[in-house]
C-alpha cells in the first residue's frame, strides 16, 4: 500500500455549550488537526487533560462524528462510508482504553471480553475454533490461555490493560488507538506494557495512535509524535527532534513539567 | 502477627460470613419465606375453610375457637389470613411484575438514547401523578372491584418508579467504557442493553422489586379495605381489617391478626431489600 494508513485531514469538532438563559457557545475541541501515520509505526499525540485528544481518538474511532475535516484509513473515508461499509470496516481499527478497570464488563468471563469484537466478523469461528482463537490471543499479550474462563477481578491492573489489548487485536486490526493506555498502571507495569505494545508492532506490523499526557512515555515507545494544546496540533515531527530541539514554548514546557532523572538531579546539584 | 495472618485467606473467610446487611438479609429472608411458606400452604392446606361461616361460634378469641379465634360470621381467622396471605401475594407479585417489566424496558430504553428519553420520561411523570388508591377508585367504576382493578392500578403506578431506578442505574453502566468497547464491535444500542447493561442493573433492580413488592401488598391492602381489591368472599387482608372496625373492642384480635400480618410482610420485605442492596452493591463487592 502507499501512502499513510491513517490520515486526518484539517479535522474539526465543535460542542454547543448551553450556557445560562439558553444561550450557546461553542466548544472548539479539536480544531483543524491533520496528521499522517505510516503503516507500522507509532504516532505519539500528547498534551494536557483537555487538549483534545481524546475528543481526537473518539473521532478516529468513528464513535463520534467531526464537525469537519476527513478521517482515512487505508484510502476510505470513515464518515463517507454506509453504517454497513463503516461496521464492516471496523475491523480493521480497534481500541485500548484508559482504565483497566472501566474497559471490561466485570460481569463477563475474560473469554466473552475478548472475544467482542468477533462480532465484527461474518464468518467468526464459533466454539471450539473461536475458544482457540482467544487462548492465542491470551498467550499473544502474555496471559496464559486458560485466563479465558475466569473474570476479570481475578486480574490486576496490567493483566487487565493485558486483556483489553488481547480484545483490540482479536480481529488483526491495522490500526489501534490507545488512548492513555497506560495511564492508570504503575510505573514497572507501564513500562510492560509499553514493551508488549512495541514487541506486538514488530510481530504484527501493528500501526497505533497513542495518547497520552506524559511525555516521558513517549520517548519510550513513539516514532512520531505530535503535540497538541488547545485542539490544535502545534508542533509535529520525529520523537528525537521534537523532544531535544522543541521548537514550541509550549513543547518546552510539557518536557520542562516531566521529572527526569536528568533533570532531578541537576535540581539537586543546584540546592 | 498471630496465627491468622499466616493462612491465606483466613481474614477474608472471616470478613466473608457477617457482612454489613447480613442482619437485614437474614431476618427479612425469614420473615418473606414465612410469608412465601404460608401463602402456598394455604393452598393445600388451611385448619378451616376460610369461607365457611359457623354463627354460632361467631367473635370467638384466639385459642378459644382455632389459633386466632373466629370473626363476626364465625369463620377461622387464621385460616382466612392464611389464604389473604396469598391473596395479597398473588396480586402484589402480578403489580410488581407489571410495573417492573415495562418500567425496566422504559428505563433502559431512555438511558440508551436521547431521543426516547424526552418523550418517556415525560410520560412516567404523567403516570407518577397518578394516586394509586384514586386510579383504582376510577378504574373499579370503569371495569367493577376485583384483581384486575387492582393490578392495574398498582403496575401503573410502580412503572415510573421502576423506570427512574433503572434510568439512573443504567445510564451509568453507559459512561462505562466496556460500553465503548462494544460500540467498536459494531453492537447496537438493543444488543449493548442485553448484553452489557441489563446484566449490570440486575441487582439494583432485583433489590427495587423487594421493596416495591411491599409497596404493592401495603396499597393492595388499601384497596381491599376500600372495597376495591378481590370480591368476597376471597378473604383479603385489607377486607379482614375493614370488617374488624365494627368490633374493635369487643373482638381487638380481629384488628391486629391483620394489621400484624401486614406489618410483618412490609417489614420483612424492606428488611430484605435493604439487606441485597447493600450485598449487591457493586462497590461493595468489588472491595469484598
Amino acid at each position: 500500500m502507499t501512502g499513510p494508513l491513517l490520515s486526518i485531514e484539517n479535522l474539526t469538532r465543535d460542542y454547543a455549550l448551553r450556557g445560562k438563559g439558553g444561550a450557546t457557545r461553542t466548544l472548539r475541541a479539536v480544531d483543524g488537526v491533520s496528521l499522517d501515520v505510516g503503516a507500522g509505526s507509532i504516532f505519539a499525540v500528547v498534551g494536557e487533560s483537555g487538549c483534545g485528544k481524546s475528543t481526537l481518538a473518539r473521532i478516529v474511532m468513528a464513535l463520534d462524528r467531526p464537525t469537519s475535516g476527513t478521517v482515512r484509513l487505508g484510502g476510505d473515508d470513515l464518515f463517507a462510508l454506509t453504517p454497513k461499509a463503516l461496521a464492516r470496516k471496523r475491523r480493521d481499527f480497534q481500541m485500548v482504553f484508559q482504565d483497566p478497570y472501566g474497559s471490561l464488563n466485570p460481569r463477563h468471563s475474560v473469554g466473552r471480553i475478548v472475544a467482542e469484537p468477533l462480532h465484527l466478523l461474518d464468518d467468526a469461528p464459533r466454539g471450539r475454533e473461536r475458544a482457540a482463537l482467544v487462548a492465542r490471543a491470551l498467550e499473544d499479550v502474555g496471559l496464559p490461555g486458560n485466563a479465558a474462563e475466569r473474570f476479570p477481578h481475578e486480574f490486576s491492573g496490567g493483566q487487565r490493560q493485558r486483556i483489553a489489548i488481547a480484545r483490540a487485536l482479536i480481529t488483526h486490526p491495522k490500526l489501534v488507538v490507545a488512548d492513555e493506555a497506560v495511564s492508570a498502571l504503575d510505573l514497572s507495569i507501564q513500562a510492560q506494557i509499553l514493551r508488549l505494545i512495541l514487541s506486538l508492532r514488530d510481530r504484527h506490523g501493528l500501526t497505533v495512535l497513542f495518547i497520552t499526557h506524559n511525555i516521558g512515555v513517549v520517548d519510550e515507545i513513539a516514532d512520531r509524535v505530535g503535540v497538541m494544546q488547545a485542539g490544535r496540533l502545534v508542533e509535529t515531527g520525529t520523537v528525537r527532534e521534537v523532544l531535544d530541539h522543541p521548537r514550541e514554548a509550549y513543547t518546552r514546557t510539557l518536557l520542562a513539567a516531566e521529572p527526569t532523572l536528568a533533570a532531578l538531579g541537576q535540581r539537586r546539584r543546584r540546592v | 502477627m498471630t496465627a491468622l495472618a499466616k493462612v491465606p485467606g483466613a481474614v477474608v473467610r472471616l470478613r466473608r460470613g457477617w457482612r454489613p446487611g447480613s442482619g437485614a438479609l437474614l431476618v427479612g429472608g425469614i420473615l418473606t419465606a414465612c410469608l412465601v411458606g404460608i401463602a402456598l400452604l394455604s393452598l393445600v392446606w388451611t385448619p378451616e375453610d376460610p369461607a365457611r361461616m359457623r354463627i354460632l361460634q361467631k367473635l370467638k378469641g384466639p385459642l378459644v375457637s382455632g389459633l386466632l379465634g373466629t370473626d363476626h360470621l364465625g369463620r377461622d381467622v387464621a385460616s382466612m389470613l392464611m389464604r389473604g396471605a396469598f391473596n395479597s401475594l398473588t396480586t402484589a407479585f402480578a403489580a410488581v411484575a407489571v410495573g417492573a417489566v415495562l418500567g425496566t424496558l422504559a428505563g433502559v430504553a431512555a438511558a440508551a438514547g436521547p431521543k426516547c428519553d424526552a418523550v418517556l420520561m415525560r410520560i412516567c411523570d404523567a403516570l407518577f401523578a397518578l394516586p394509586p388508591i384514586l386510579s383504582a377508585i376510577m378504574l373499579g367504576a370503569l371495569l367493577g372491584p376485583g384483581a384486575l382493578t387492582a393490578i392495574v392500578a398498582i403496575g401503573v403506578f410502580m412503572i415510573p418508579v421502576f423506570a427512574r431506578v433503572t434510568r439512573g442505574a443504567a445510564m451509568q453502566i453507559w459512561a462505562r467504557e466496556y460500553i465503548m468497547a462494544a460500540r467498536m464491535a459494531g453492537k447496537g444500542p438493543v444488543r449493548i442493553t442485553a448484553e452489557h447493561v441489563l446484566p449490570n442493573i440486575a441487582g439494583q433492580v432485583i433489590v427495587q422489586v423487594t421493596i416495591q413488592l411491599a409497596m404493592a401488598i401495603l396499597t393492595e391492602a388499601g384497596l381491599s379495605f376500600l372495597g376495591l381489591g378481590l370480591p368476597p368472599p376471597a378473604p383479603t387482608w385489607g377486607r379482614m381489617l375493614a370488617e374488624s372496625q365494627t368490633y374493635l373492642l369487643q373482638a381487638p384480635h380481629l384488628a391486629l391478626a391483620p394489621g400484624l400480618a401486614i406489618a410483618a410482610a412490609v417489614l420483612g420485605l424492606n428488611l430484605l431489600g435493604d439487606g441485597l442492596a447493600v450485598r449487591l452493591d457493586p462497590r461493595r463487592r468489588q472491595a469484598s
